[in-house]
């Protein structure tokens, strides 16, 4: 058995060594490229949302070198995300892939079938080697989560471009190979240090944005066209609103023992959105109802093109931003969008913020693109 | 009467409207219902809405404009969570009461009653009492109202599932359906509010009827027989839409009861886009019955749509005499 998965942010390099821990003999999905995601927007159906269309993608190409068992997640509605396994493998099985596909769907009160699928990837592995390879997988992600919030803060007043991600991907590296979890504090630090190196204007004060979304988006560079890369580069400091860490103890742990999750964020969003819509929706609002009390600068709302959950939410933000004062762009993305416009739109967007907050950023053309906005953040004035 | 209550068109009228207005009418109220969607609904809707919203959301937000401007005292837009237990609708039926009130400025008071039958049904039975207190009656008449809606709703189920009536059918007041069983047999698969919608869907049941087709739907299933289709497929659906439609599409699979299927997707719904895949893929892998998938958008043509089903349509006539 050949296992592989798909690809999400950071998640992807804490779950290789999980396997590897417990015994599994893992092939990672290749990196994502340009032509992984054409892949798996081939071969998917044309108005599916992106995640499913670069998963279809990841996994063609772990196929290809040599995996023979997917995992993926299952899903209990109302979004999409619960039907995505299933819709995969019948893709996958029309294309006359051989694999086999083990889908860890939610109990929903009948624990046997997760147990079962659980049972036949743990092989004959003890209980304490899975603790011991859990532990191990969240301490690494927690890491790697500290360095890239840390990355973000640096980013934003570097001197040098680049330096910053030069610095973050080599600490990232450095927490990948670990291989005693003894040593994960220390390769901490050590990482935390090269980004402290990375020489800074300490007396900037920069535009700071928040990003909200739909989770894959907002976690995996690729589907984002490395948003907080580029603002980060104008030299904006981003803060995400999500992280994978958060996503498992809420969705793995508090709402498995069904105990209250994620309060302070339904609280933000009553008054404009008091409901569950699927997906990331009624965070997506009450985070933007964060953000402007925290007083940021301005919010981007990245979706993936049609995710339903994220339009009930941008239905609803332009209402936010008028009442709460704080601008929104909202990003959707789809296999076609492109870096350039996306830059277009983020340097229209900063201008804007820039006017009202009277703080600068660094535009890559000399030439202000006020008044290019597209027709979403229109909306807010 | 009284309140002057209004009921949109769209989205879940298709499947409620009766119980609805049932509903309503024992409170006193006065129902005031939107017209058939048209031009100028759509071009509404398409204005207020957000850019990516599919079509059906669009045209509701069309919709509910009419009733602002035909001066409704209060418009009812419930939020229909779930009406069986480990099932859901669309997180944009969910949010249909925001959105609503996000979108289109102006509106009067919206009724929006959470219905959400994944918890215990007393809870529900509260939310549509107090609904019914808005409307001032004397005390007892909720209770009444309800359970004439319920039974109201009852009827409109048996009509189409023994009766072989189409929800456009029952809600435009036919009677029976006249059905000649040498004709096509083809199945039409799709949201309610996508093909029983005129405009919308362009009238694509009447065409098929037009061409010589005896047209089946889900309506027409049983319960049981949905349940007994979905079987055909991996995982049960987690929407009563795509339960349905899945189960629909597995049973006259199954069956063999059609000839034909024409699967109705929306531009834009999230969906669609899977559950219409999973369906395409069983049939096509089979290769015994053809599949036709419309998708709608804002700018279909009605000539394009007409070319097609006509093309499938002969080519089912043809089948049906070499096979
Ligand atoms: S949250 Fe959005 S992008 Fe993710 S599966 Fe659901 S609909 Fe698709
Ligand atoms: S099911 Fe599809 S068409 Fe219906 S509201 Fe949801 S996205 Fe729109």
């Amino acid at each position: 058995m050949k296992i592989t998965y798909p690809h999400m942010g950071l998640l992807t390099i804490a779950l290789a060594g999980f396997f590897q821990d417990i015994g599994l003999e893992v092939v990672p999905p290749p990196p994502i490229t340009k032509k992984t995601v054409n892949l798996g927007a081939l071969h998917s159906p044309e108005f599916a949302c992106l995640p499913l269309k670069i998963n279809v993608g990841n996994f063609i190409e772990a196929l290809e070198t040599g995996a023979d068992t997917i995992i993926m997640a299952g899903g209990t509605g109302p979004c999409r995300f619960g039907c995505y396994a299933q819709v995969q493998r019948e893709i996958l099985r029309d294309l006359g892939c051989r694999f086999e596909m083990i889908i860890l769907e939610p109990p929903q009160g009948n624990w046997q079938g997760l147990f079962r699928q659980l049972k036949r990837l743990r092989g004959n592995c003890s209980p304490k080697m899975l603790a011991l390879a859990g532990l191990n997988l969240w301490r690494k992600l927690k890491a790697m989560e500290r360095l890239h919030k840390k990355s973000l803060k640096v980013r934003a007043r570097e001197i040098n471009k680049g330096d910053t991600t030069k610095a973050y991907n080599k600490g990232l590296g450095m927490l990948a190979e670990i291989k005693d979890p003894q040593a994960i504090p220390q390769v901490l630090r050590d990482g935390l240090g090269l980004l402290e190196e990375v020489p800074k204007d300490s007396n900037s004060q920069p535009l700071r944005i928040g990003l909200v979304g739909e989770i894959y988006t907002l976690l995996e560079p690729f589907a984002n066209l490395r948003i907080e890369e580029l603002l980060g580069d104008r030299g904006v400091e981003v803060e995400c609103s999500a992280y994978i860490s958060d996503w498992i103890i809420e969705h793995l742990v508090l709402n498995t023992l069904r105990l209250p999750a994620g309060l302070a964020v339904k609280k933000a969003a009553a008054p404009y959105l008091n409901c569950f819509v699927g997906g990331h929706g009624r965070e997506t609002v009450g985070d933007t109802v964060r953000y402007a009390r925290r007083g940021f600068d301005g919010v981007i709302h990245v979706l993936p093109f049609t995710c339903t959950p994220e339009i009930v939410a941008q239905s609803i933000l332009p209402v936010v931003s008028r009442r709460e004062g704080i601008p929104f762009l909202s990003v959707s993305l789809d296999e076609q969008s492109g870096e350039a416009g996306l830059i277009t739109r983020l340097e229209a967007f900063l201008d804007l913020l820039a006017e009202k907050s009277k703080k600068n950023f660094q535009l890559s053309r000399k030439k202000s693109l006020f008044g290019k906005i597209g027709s979403n953040a229109g909306k807010w004035r | 009467m009284g309140i002057r209550v209004g009921i949109p068109r769209a989205l879940l009228y298709y499947r409620y409207y009766p119980a609805w207005k049932t509903f309503f009418n024992a409170l006193q109220a006065e129902v005031v219902l939107s017209p058939e969607t048209n031009k100028e609904i759509l071009d509404a809707g398409v204005r207020l809405a957000v850019e990516e919203a599919c079509l059906p959301v669009k045209i509701y937000l069309g919709h509910l404009a009419c009733l602002r401007d035909r001066g409704a005292d209060l418009i009812f837009v419930p939020r229909v969570v779930a009406v069986e237990e480990k099932k859901y609708f669309c997180p944009k039926i969910l949010g249909l009461p925001e959105i609503a009130r996000c979108s289109v400025p102006g509106l009067p008071e919206l009724l929006t009653v959470e219905v959400n039958m994944r918890k215990k049904a007393r809870k529900v039975i509260s939310c549509l009492k107090k609904a019914a207190a808005v409307f001032d009656c004397r005390p007892g008449t909720a209770e009444k109202a309800i359970r004439a809606a319920s039974k109201a709703q009852k009827r409109y189920g048996l009509a189409m599932s023994r009766g072989g009536l189409t929800p456009a059918d029952y809600l435009n007041g036919v009677q029976s359906a006249a059905n000649n069983h040498r004709r096509l047999k083809v199945g039409v698969l799709g949201h309610a509010y996508n093909i029983y919608d005129l405009f919308l869907s362009m009238n694509i049941i009447g065409k098929l009827k037009d061409l010589g087709a005896e047209v089946i739907t889900t309506e027409m299933l049983s319960f049981e027989a949905v349940r007994a289709g979905q079987e055909c497929f991996s995982k049960e659906s987690f929407w009563t839409f795509g339960h349905e439609l899945l189960g629909a599409a597995g049973y006259f699979h199954k069956k063999g009861i059609i000839e034909g299927l024409v699967l109705v997707a929306s531009f834009g719904c999230g969906p669609d886009s899977l559950i219409c895949e999973l369906v395409e893929r069983y049939y096509r892998r089979r290769q015994e019955i053809p599949v036709l998938l419309i998708t709608l958008d804002e700018h279909t043509g009605e000539a394009g749509v007409v070319t097609r089903l006509e093309a499938f349509v002969d080519m089912l006539q043809w089948r049906r005499q070499t096979l």
